[in-house]
């Protein structure tokens, strides 16, 4: 452990990277091993979820090597790509009309870019009010001048809405790897991990408590698997796995335990009011792929990202009064 | 690789990240068949969104038609549907001594697929129109060639009429099983079943979308 502390940041992030893919490496060998079984119909299909899962644990570890190798300015276009296809996949599903036609272009080739180039260049400030203040003032004003009265406010709660879970909410991503902690200088790559780590944890272990527990769901038309039981389990799982991780973030482990309670409530939470809007919007899964929109399931996936790296960031960035 | 080769990629790139020009063959595979694909017209992306939703391999024999008179006006114009989409080039004004089917029924004879839009039109709202018969002769002078109908779903969000941006936004292309015209079948027969095969293609979701407006 001391031989590792002595490495340099760069050294240590590659050792990181070094280590999930061996990880990954050897699940997908073990899946691929225990396909070679015969099965009947029923195991087919847990296996073809686990293949799909899998693969798409394999794009979010390439993604996210891809983002570290390139250095900000990459990592900053890499997650502005996946807000961009995540976005879009959100307009798709949530109905807009002929008058939303400007707001939406404003929202994708305006506000997009432009929030990830203030990442790019650690203007954290206006990074952070930059959407809430000055995006949700213009979206209203260029919806009225398109003249449509009907359905103002919906139509617009929607696309503010979109912008703020897919954009303002992935772009704290790479707002955490450009993070500079003192004393933690180039090892923002961990702090993304951690915070992928744990939400991921939550959400595997809700839904594995969930599975198992069968119990009263909190909010029946919305989730039949929420319950208070299973996410307090999730919390737990995922704030354990924070608490375990804290070596390689800039935490004490108390901090780490707080920190990733944090993000892993957040994180499952976000995930209920996705699926909430999913039900709104008239969709079983995001995912399904013989649904209208031909989507492919990158919301779900980055959903619980999206809610819970901006609550982390700011938890983060106040509690330890880091200056950008 | 040619400047047409190249500006026809990119159109694809573009197409697919805009509208993610996801195509679904239902009621067929994509094969490298000689066939008429058919399909409902609402926006001025349709032909490249089927176009961007084809394999690679079978774009260079697909090929869309081309109001002459509009589609030869500029260079790049010209340019762009002569090399990149080997376009067939129709006149809209009918001369008495020439049928206007006659460049689409060289293409075929060709071996060339081809794309049309037997609505005429675009519509905007509601259910695509009446189909022209420009069809049903395709389909009694070529009984070889395969009729493909196929749905576009959505992109009259992508592109409303009078805008020219056009919004992220994804779009799926259906195809469904080759109609064949029966012998001795009646003309408005056959076009309505032609129609009522690509409207069946239309999915649950935006059915409902139509119909509540």
């Amino acid at each position: 452990m001391n031989q590792l502390k002595a490495w340099s940041a760069d050294q240590q992030v590659a050792l990181l990277f070094v280590v999930l893919f061996g990880l990954l490496l050897l699940a997908s060998a073990a899946v691929a091993l225990l396909t070679l079984r015969e099965r009947n119909a029923l195991q087919e299909d847990g296996y073809e979820r686990m293949r799909r899962e899998l693969r798409a644990v394999w794009a979010g570890a390439v993604v996210f090597w891809a983002a570290w190798v390139s250095g900000p300015a990459g990592a900053t276009v890499l997650f502005g790509v996946v807000s961009f296809l995540a976005l879009r996949e959100y307009v798709t599903l949530v109905k807009t009309r002929r008058g939303d036609h400007r707001s939406l272009l404003l929202a994708f080739f305006g506000v997009l870019p432009l929030q990830y180039v203030l990442v790019a260049n650690l203007n954290f400030d206006l990074f952070s009010v930059f959407i809430p203040v000055y995006v949700f003032l213009a979206i209203p004003v260029v919806s009225a001048l398109a003249g449509d009265p009907q359905r103002f406010l919906e139509r617009n709660a929607k696309i503010q809405w979109g912008i703020m879970v897919c954009v303002y909410g992935l772009s704290h991503a790479p707002a955490l790897v450009l993070l500079d902690f003192p004393g933690h200088s180039g090892r923002g790559a961990f702090l993304l991990f951690f915070l992928v780590v744990v939400t991921a944890g939550a959400h595997l272990a809700q839904t594995t408590a969930s599975r198992y527990l069968r119990r009263r769901p909190v909010a029946r038309h919305i989730d039949r698997n929420f319950s208070l039981r299973a996410w307090g389990l999730g919390i737990a799982a995922g704030a354990a796995l924070g608490a375990a991780l804290f070596w390689i973030t800039p935490f004490e482990a108390g901090q780490a335990l707080a920190m990733a309670s944090i993000a892993a409530a957040a994180g499952t939470l976000g995930e209920l009011v996705m699926s909430a809007l999913k039900r709104d919007a008239g969709v079983r899964y995001w995912g399904n792929t013989s649904s209208v929109t031909g989507a492919v399931g990158l919301l779900d996936r980055v959903a619980p990202l999206c809610f819970a790296a901006p609550v982390f960031f700011h938890s983060v960035r106040w509690y330890f009064q880091l200056k950008p | 690789m040619t400047r047409a080769d190249a500006m026809g990629l990119l159109l694809a790139l573009i197409a697919r990240l805009i509208t993610g020009a996801q195509g679904h063959w239902k009621g067929c595979p994509p094969k490298a068949e000689q066939r008429i694909y058919f399909a409902n017209h609402q926006s001025h992306l349709d032909w490249v969104l089927i176009w961007a939703a084809l394999p690679r391999e079978l774009r260079a024999t697909t090929r869309p038609i081309a109001a002459r008179d509009y589609w030869t006006g500029g260079r790049f114009k010209h340019w762009l549907t002569r090399e990149v989409f080997n376009a067939v080039y129709v006149s809209r004004q009918r001369s008495d001594d020439q049928d206007p089917l006659e460049p689409l029924v060289d293409a075929l004879r060709n071996g060339d697929s081809l794309v049309i839009f037997p609505e005429g039109t675009r519509s905007n709202k509601g259910p695509p129109q009446a189909f022209k018969s420009g069809l049903f002769h395709l389909a009694e002078q070529f009984p070889q060639v395969q009729l493909i109908p196929a749905w576009i779903d959505n992109v009259q969000r992508v592109m409303p009429k009078g805008e020219v941006v056009p919004v992220p936004i994804l779009c799926t292309v259906t195809f469904g099983a080759p109609v064949t015209l029966a012998p001795g079948e009646d003309k408005r027969d056959f076009l309505a079943r032609a129609r009522a095969a690509v409207v069946a293609l239309q999915p649950a979701e935006s059915q409902l979308q139509t119909a509540t407006g």
